[in-house]
């Protein structure tokens, strides 16, 4: 065997994950990355919970199956690719890194996110993007290409939240109810027809987004078309809603002083 | 990437006439009717040097000088910095003696605040903790101490063990011969945190205190062999030597957490509630949130730092276990894993469900814990005495069998070493100490920490104010607090004739209740002074 090739089994690492517990898949994952993996391909993952948490570096993560609640929770840098769906609270406090999920995934997902980005391919449940915020370079994105539940972007300090709205079903709601409540930072985009009642209260700026806001959108559409083999102007042909908190200073009246 | 934060910034001025119209809808304050200041203020003439160091020491501009000292009385909140600074002691700050007509049940204060919400139409805050006149059950606990037949020990003479570790404890341990013959733990031990004495500093973030107050406070920590407490407001740069004795937090805000940070500290903590605020959620106004502030907590500079009330990927005991164990997965099982509550009224039944999450420390916080900031409504009114939280918790804990588990560390309202010993007794592993390290630092409970000019440096950012506070001379004074409260608890366990704290823990026969209600004394297990064994 040539040194190259031994170099190219070591970048490339396959674990079957078929009846592992995730503590013990998660050890297998942490020592090829400490190995210098550059690729780790997990087949057979089953709900498996916290794949990828806490993992630092450029590592690429592909997972085939249905990884269980808490993926890449703090991760730092690597992308990670489910081939499927994906369960809850996937990014929990994500610092820099992809997500890339081929199907629909759960609830609670990229809360507390600080940067890198989360892209579904299909719908997102409740409570996503829950207390996004950005930090000097870093702003999260996350697009889901579907629909949204109740209570997205609640909380939001910062960073970008996309919904698409592909392949919607005739009178499905775009999101759920409760959208931005909370909302003091970053900026919601809603791609075609939206019922404003569901956009909450007065803390909330609600408005078409101009050809500004389209220029900024275009890096992480791209990005996203990219990822499932999607045509930018097919997704781009509807008009977007762009919600923008008031105020930064969401309470700032509230008290005696 | 960053021009999208641009561009949202820039799209948002342009919208500002409905941001202006939406913000007219709050209340419209007017005009106080009357206000009459809480303090008056006073020096003596003939001896006051004219060197003015009380008017540039006052971080809330009382006084000025207009070739003499005047005061604004309405600005005075009571702090005695001046008073302390001054070299002639000529300085006299006491409470304003005017006298409304008696009534016993509409207080003084009762009507001072109805004043000013129809002034402002805001919700009240205050700083630290519940000041109100509840009974501390505390003072009605008295401690056993040995005569005849069982003999007291002398902690001068005799070896005192004080060290104890947080974490949890495995159900029994079986040992095996290592091949040098000597025997060793065949059991996994998990990982806990060891304190040279049973106390850690309750967690007060960067953001609620100045840094060098929280310089001080983990200076303190490494001389003392304890722990200290970032708060939910990150890991500053230049405490980075000190994280080896750090429980880092991690609340509904995240603020500065990240991989590197939870493998910072000793233990990792998850603070579900506050016991000066049950209930209620942290809120960092903008103001406060200077570019060092940003940095530490990885915002923007000027935003509101808010920590929603509930972390909202938790709603069940089954979402608190998966938090805990990311935080498990992240710092690959290395760090204890502490989940701070409220003492609230079903504290056992919840301190119960976190325990079986998986949680190696619960972190009790009595209805008399601090704070930087709350709403004086909330402070005084909600959630239970620390006395009675430990006392049904490890009850609780212990007919569950699964005591072992977790350890307790009790906060709220611990103001000396008797406190310490009998909740330790009631069923402590440790305490934490707040505003009681706050005192040592000077700090005088005026409790105005949420307006953020602290006189002392302590609870502002203004960098006028913080240079005041040198870590170096307030951590030794902590320290010295953190040795005095150890050495009286030697005493006290001597008396008691045990040589261990450990011995102390959960032992409420060594406890009377003196003028406590029969039913409070059930609640506690504590029989009634008189009772013999």
């Amino acid at each position: 065997m040539s040194v190259a090739a031994s170099r190219e089994e070591q970048a490339n690492v396959r674990i079957e994950a078929k009846g592992l517990h995730y503590r013990d898949l998660n050890a297998r994952i942490r020592e090829a990355v400490a190995d210098g993996a550059a690729e780790i391909e997990l087949s057979g993952v089953n709900g498996q919970r916290y794949l990828a948490d806490g993992i630092e570096g450029e590592v690429r993560i592909a997972i085939h199956g249905v990884p269980g609640n808490d993926l890449a929770a703090f991760m730092n840098g690597p992308t990670v690719t489910v081939h499927g769906n994906a369960q809850d609270a996937i990014g929990n406090t994500m610092n820099a890194g992809k997500i890339i999920v081929h199907g629909d995934a759960g609830d609670v997902l990229g809360y507390g996110m600080r940067g890198g980005r989360i892209l579904v391919r299909g719908n997102v449940g409740y409570r996503v993007g829950i207390h996004m915020k950005a930090y000097r370079s870093q702003v999260p994105v996350l697009v889901a290409g579907g629909c949204a539940g109740d209570f997205l972007g609640e909380y939001m300090a910062g960073g970008l939240l996309v919904v698409l709205g592909l392949n919607r079903r005739a009178g499905e709601p775009l999101v759920g109810d409760y959208c931005a409540s909370g909302m003091h930072g970053g900026g919601i985009y809603l791609r075609g027809e939206c019922d404003p009642s569901r956009i909450a209260g007065r803390e909330v700026a609600v408005r078409q987004a101009g050809d500004d806001d389209l220029k900024a959108l275009r890096p992480p559409l791209e990005d996203f078309c990219a990822a499932f083999g999607l045509d930018l102007d097919a997704v781009t042909d509807q008009p977007f809603l762009r919600l923008t908190p008031v105020s930064h200073r969401p309470y700032g009246g509230k008290y005696a002083t | 990437m960053r021009r999208v934060e641009l561009e949202t910034d820039k799209a948002l001025s342009e919208g500002e006439t409905e941001l202006q119209a939406k913000h007219t809808e709050g209340p419209t304050a007017v005009a106080p009717l009357y206000s009459p200041p809480e303090f008056t203020w006073s020096n003596d003439v003939s001896r006051c040097r004219r060197c003015k160091r009380c008017v540039m020491q006052c971080g809330w501009k009382a006084l000025s000088w207009q070739d003499g000292v005047v005061a604004d009385q309405s600005k005075c909140v009571g702090c005695h910095r001046c008073e302390a600074m001054c070299p002639e002691n000529c300085i006299v700050v006491r409470p304003n003696p005017q006298h409304f007509k008696p009534h016993a049940l509409w207080s003084v204060t009762h009507r001072k605040n109805v004043w000013r919400q129809a002034d402002t139409g805001g919700v009240l805050l205050t700083g630290m903790g519940n000041d109100q006149p509840y009974q501390a059950i505390f003072d009605h606990l008295v401690l056993d101490a040995c005569q005849v037949t069982n003999p007291s020990i002398d902690p001068l003479r005799e070896p005192m063990e004080l060290r104890t570790y947080l974490g949890k404890k495995p159900e029994s341990v079986e040992l095996e011969m290592s091949p040098e013959g000597t025997l060793r733990a065949r059991t996994r031990l998990e990982p806990n945190v060891e304190l040279a004495t049973p106390i850690v500093f309750a967690p007060m973030s960067y953001g609620s205190i100045s840094l060098p107050a929280q310089k001080a406070i983990a200076m303190a920590a490494v001389e003392c062999g304890i722990a200290w407490n970032t708060g939910e407001g990150g890991l500053h740069e230049d405490l980075k030597p000190y994280a080896e004795s750090a429980v880092v937090q991690c609340a509904s805000g995240r603020f500065g957490v990240h991989a590197g940070y939870l493998n910072a500290g000793a233990a990792v903590e998850i603070k579900i509630g506050q016991g000066a605020k049950p209930g209620i959620g942290g809120h960092l106004p903008g103001e406060k949130v200077s570019l060092d502030v940003s940095e530490t907590r990885m915002i923007p500079v000027g935003s509101d730092a808010i920590s929603p009330a509930p972390q909202h990927d938790i709603y069940s005991i089954e979402d608190l276990r998966q938090l805990i164990y990311a935080i498990k997965e992240a710092t690959e099982y290395t760090k204890p894993v502490c989940v701070k509550i409220a003492a609230v009224h079903n504290v056992a039944a919840i301190a119960s469900g976190i325990v079986r999450a998986g949680a190696d420390m619960i972190y009790l916080d009595g209805f008399r814990g601090g704070t930087g900031a709350a709403p004086t409504v909330i402070r005084d009114h909600l959630g239970i005495p620390i006395e009675i939280a430990v006392a049904v918790v490890d009850e609780r804990l212990r007919q569950e069998g699964i005591r072992n588990q977790a350890s307790i560390i009790a906060a709220g309202g611990i103001r000396s070493s008797a406190d310490m010993a009998k909740a330790i007794a009631l069923g402590a592993d440790a305490v934490a100490i707040g505003t009681a390290a706050l005192l040592a630092l000077g700090c005088t409970l005026c409790q105005k920490c949420y307006t953020g000019k602290c006189s002392w440096g302590i609870c502002t950012q203004d960098p006028e104010l913080t240079r005041r506070l040198d870590p170096r001379v307030g951590s030794q004074r902590i320290a010295n607090l953190v040795r005095a409260w150890s050495a009286e608890l030697e005493e006290i366990l001597g008396a008691l004739g045990l040589n261990a704290v450990e011995s102390l823990r959960g032992s409420k026969e060594r406890l009377r209740g003196l003028d406590l209600h029969q039913s409070t004394l059930e609640v506690l297990d504590v029989k009634p002074a008189g009772a013999g064994a």
